[in-house]
């Protein structure tokens, strides 16, 4: 029990020590590195918190695919970022920082110091339900069943957060494909990882989404992996991207949502509102849903991390 | 037998944590980053793979077992492949620290 505590304690330390090692990190990349570096950590911290599902979804997308929109930032900041060292916020945007900091430090400590006795939680409520659903994995269940109105929103919002990014292109190129993310040569021991490592990618990312249902897992998780070996061949040069005009693969992006949808309104006339599932056929809904989201979201991840077109459409 | 397996976990997975120790050691004082490399690829080939052999004995089936050597062999490569290319951009940019 002790030497547990000491480990937590330690990773507790080392987790904060690298937050403020990355806010004061000088270059851009460097800071990055920290915010990758911190990711992980804080999920092994949800892995001792045993939440599992949502340590997976933290390594895969708050460190894995914002760590790579973040280095691909930093790349295209590069030219520019002598000139805005010297730069500091003004007075008051740092004195607003640092009220909503004491904020939000004030409101943590409020729920460690004076925790409500006994603790709300829904958990048993929500466990309640899973012999209906026939799904074992109860984060699952909330994501796909009792809030799946706030999951479908979501994919909307990726949606709209690629339309944003897609937005910064000059007219030119709009349609056009993004630019690779670093021109690498094809020999490299890069190359070699883009066609070994994808096939095994893929069957983890399979897996992952297939375990979702009863173990640790999910649409998210596994979307992110197969978007991580989908980007790995277009930075080692072996795939150029693909035009964001392609009508395939404008259909890709929406089928996850779409399917969602269309699934939602059919529970209009089938059982009794909309999103709500046929009883005794839950499972089989949620994970033909799940499998068309994964695709979706590993296209809309991908081309997110890819960038805005950067260069013409070919005729 | 259970004693002679769990002797075998401690011993394994504490090599493991010395050639981590010195793989640290070494990113710390070595002089340039080619050694400093060298000196991570001992702590991610020889002590995850320690510390997955020492984990072998404590695992119920062989699918858990295959899973733990396979995560030992992608962060293999993984590893090499990143010393790789911080080595070749090392020598194409001519720095030296």
């Amino acid at each position: 029990m002790t030497i547990a505590l000491a480990l937590d304690a330690g990773l507790a330390l080392l987790v904060l020590g690298v937050a403020l090692w990355t806010i004061g990190a000088g270059p851009t990349f460097a800071a990055v590195v920290g915010f990758v570096a911190f990711g992980l950590l804080l999920a092994l911290v949800w892995v001792r918190l045993a939440a599992v599902d949502v340590a997976l979804t933290e390594a895969a997308i708050g460190s894995g695919v914002t760590g790579a929109v973040l280095i691909a930032a930093a790349a295209r900041l590069r030219p520019t970022e002598p000139q805005s060292v010297g730069e500091r916020p003004g007075a008051t945007m740092r004195l607003v920082a640092a009220l909503l900091s004491v904020l939000v430090f004030a409101g943590l400590a409020g729920i460690v110091l004076f925790p409500a006795d006994p603790a709300p939680t829904l958990g048993p409520a929500a466990a309640a339900h899973l012999p209906e659903l026939d799904v074992g994995n109860p984060v699952t269940a909330v994501l796909l069943a009792y809030r799946s109105v706030d999951t479908l929103l979501e994919k909307v919002v990726l949606l709209l957060a690629l339309v944003g990014v897609w937005s910064l292109a000059p007219d030119r190129f709009w349609g056009g494909a993004p630019g690779v993310l670093r021109p690498a040569r094809p020999d490299g021991a890069l190359a070699l990882l883009g066609r070994v490592l994808p096939p095994i990618g893929i069957v983890v990312g399979v897996y992952i989404l297939w375990v979702g249902a009863i173990a640790p897992g999910g649409a998210f998780q596994a979307a992110a992996t197969l978007a991580a070996m989908w980007l790995l061949v277009m930075i080692a040069g072996l795939r150029d991207p693909p035009e964001t005009r392609l009508r395939s693969l404008r259909l890709l992006l929406v089928a996850g949502p779409a399917v969602f949808l269309a699934v939602g309104l059919a529970g209009f006339a089938l059982p009794d509102g909309f999103l709500s599932y046929p009883v005794g056929h839950a499972k089989p809904i949620i994970i033909a849903i799940e499998a068309v989201l994964t695709l979706s979201i590993a296209v809309i991840l991908g081309l997110l991390v890819a960038g805005p077109p950067e260069r013409e459409r070919q005729r | 037998m259970r004693a002679l397996l769990d002797i075998v976990t401690v011993l394994a997975v504490l090599a493991g944590a010395v050639f981590f120790l010195a793989g640290t050691v070494g990113l710390l004082r070595f002089p340039d980053s080619l050694t400093r490399l060298h000196a991570l690829t001992k702590a991610d080939n020889l002590g995850l793979g320690l510390v997955v052999l020492g984990l072998l004995p404590q695992v119920d089936g062989a699918l858990a077992a295959l899973k733990l050597v396979a995560i030992w062999l992608l962060a293999q490569l993984a590893g090499a492949t990143v010393s790789q290319m911080i080595a070749r951009s090392m020598r194409r940019d001519g720095q030296r620290a």
